[in-house]
């Protein structure tokens, strides 16, 4: 064996393993430290985490305008966050405080301890029509709901039924703005991006409130 | 913030997740673990600005050892400021790992090679790159960047060699 050539790569990659000594706490913690310094240093345009609901695990994302994003486990996180990062900035981490707010909000709405939420939301990836549709649904009632006709007519275009259906199904910030309460005039549920088993249960939970 | 949808760069979390344990292990292996952790930070902090401006098709782990790189340079140059002893360095117990399980010692022999050397190791080993990118990196020819690493992995093994305990134990899994 000789030492004078280019060593054998694997061996060497061998000889360096005890640099792996505690890697992996090391890096959690530097990760957190990363979505600190990012969110003080105004680095970062999208924040986010994951919470677990009775409806699945949820993605929140915010900007520093507000909640921008609310993504069930079915959308797929992975390819929201990539659409995200297309749409409005790359520069995304899992920096949970941002969200602090937003999660035991939703952790209280969840519980039947809150009604309404308090959060500022980020509307920049709806525009139009749809827009209008998605500021009319909070003023649908906690325990309510209006047919997408009524919807059509309060967000001032009686004819645009089918509209309000679509803007509901791209709702990009469910359960916080409540397309779960717009439903079939013959008073079936309707679609749901979230499935038909997510609006059925925050259709019940408010009933039972 | 607005970006042309063409643009399709991962959100920088997955980049962090594929890439940071990649730039922690040359961090250490050219600083120590202690200011490694700082130069990890500043690393990342600098790639998270500058992310939105990265040529699309770029190779993300080369622009990050670049960055490490220079974040390691500012730690060695305020090192030799604080006149660390290279030569004869007291002996004392190491906080860097639990004797024994090869960590301290690794670090240790790694921390006596000249920065050149540990440099030219951490980058073609660590980090993969070819000698030609290291080279550009550390000033010289591939072929210096080449030798630089040949010796420092030499006497890496002659340093290791005197443990005992260490020497037949450097397969996988042994360590621990």
């Amino acid at each position: 064996m000789t030492l004078e050539t280019s060593p054998d790569h694997g061996d060497v990659v061998s000889l360096l393993e005890p640099l792996d000594v505690g890697l992996e706490p090391a890096l959690a913690s530097l990760q957190a430290r990363l979505a600190r310094d990012a969110q003080l240093t105004h680095a970062l345009d999208i924040a986010y985490r994951v919470v677990d609901s009775p409806v699945g695990k949820l993605l929140l994302a915010a900007t520093d305008r507000g909640i921008l994003r609310v993504a069930f486990e079915g959308e797929n996180h992975d390819d929201v966050l990539q659409y995200l990062a297309n749409r409005v900035s790359p520069r995304i981490l899992r920096a949970p405080a941002r969200l602090d707010d937003a999660a035991r909000q939703l952790e209280e709405y969840f519980g039947g301890a809150r009604r309404e939420f308090d959060l500022i939301l980020d509307f920049r990836l709806s525009r139009g029509f749809r827009l209008s549709v998605l500021q009319h649904l909070p003023r649908i009632a906690y325990g309510h709901t209006e047919s997408y006709a009524e919807v059509a007519l309060a967000a001032g275009s009686p004819n645009a039924v089918r509209a309000v259906g679509t803007a509901c199904a791209t709702n990009p910030l469910p359960v916080i703005v409540p397309c779960h309460r717009v439903v079939k005039s013959d008073g079936s549920f309707g679609g749901y991006l979230g499935g038909p088993e997510a609006k059925r249960a925050l259709l019940t939970l408010e009933a039972a409130a | 913030m607005e970006h042309s949808q063409s643009d399709t760069k991962k959100p920088f979390e997955a980049v962090v997740h594929e890439q940071g344990a990649t730039v922690l292990r040359v961090c250490r292996a050219v600083l120590g673990v202690h200011d490694a952790d700082d130069a990890w930070s500043e690393t990342f902090l600098a790639a998270l600005q500058a992310y939105p401006g990265l040529p699309h098709g770029a190779n993300i782990q080369a622009w990050l050892v670049t960055i490490a790189h220079r974040k390691c340079i500012d730690h060695l140059r305020a090192g030799s400021r604080r006149a660390l002893p290279v030569d004869s360095p007291p002996e004392q117990p190491s906080l860097l790992g639990i004797p024994g399980d090869g960590h301290a010692e690794l670090l240790d022999a790694v921390a006596h090679l000249p920065p050149k050397q540990r440099q030219a190791v951490a980058y073609h080993y660590l980090a993969g790159l070819p000698y030609a990118d290291v080279a550009s990196l550390l000033g010289g020819t591939p072929e210096a960047a080449r030798r630089a690493a040949a010796d420092g992995v030499k006497s890496l093994r002659s340093a290791l060699a005197d443990i005992p305990a260490l020497a037949h134990s450097f397969s996988k899994g042994v360590i621990r």
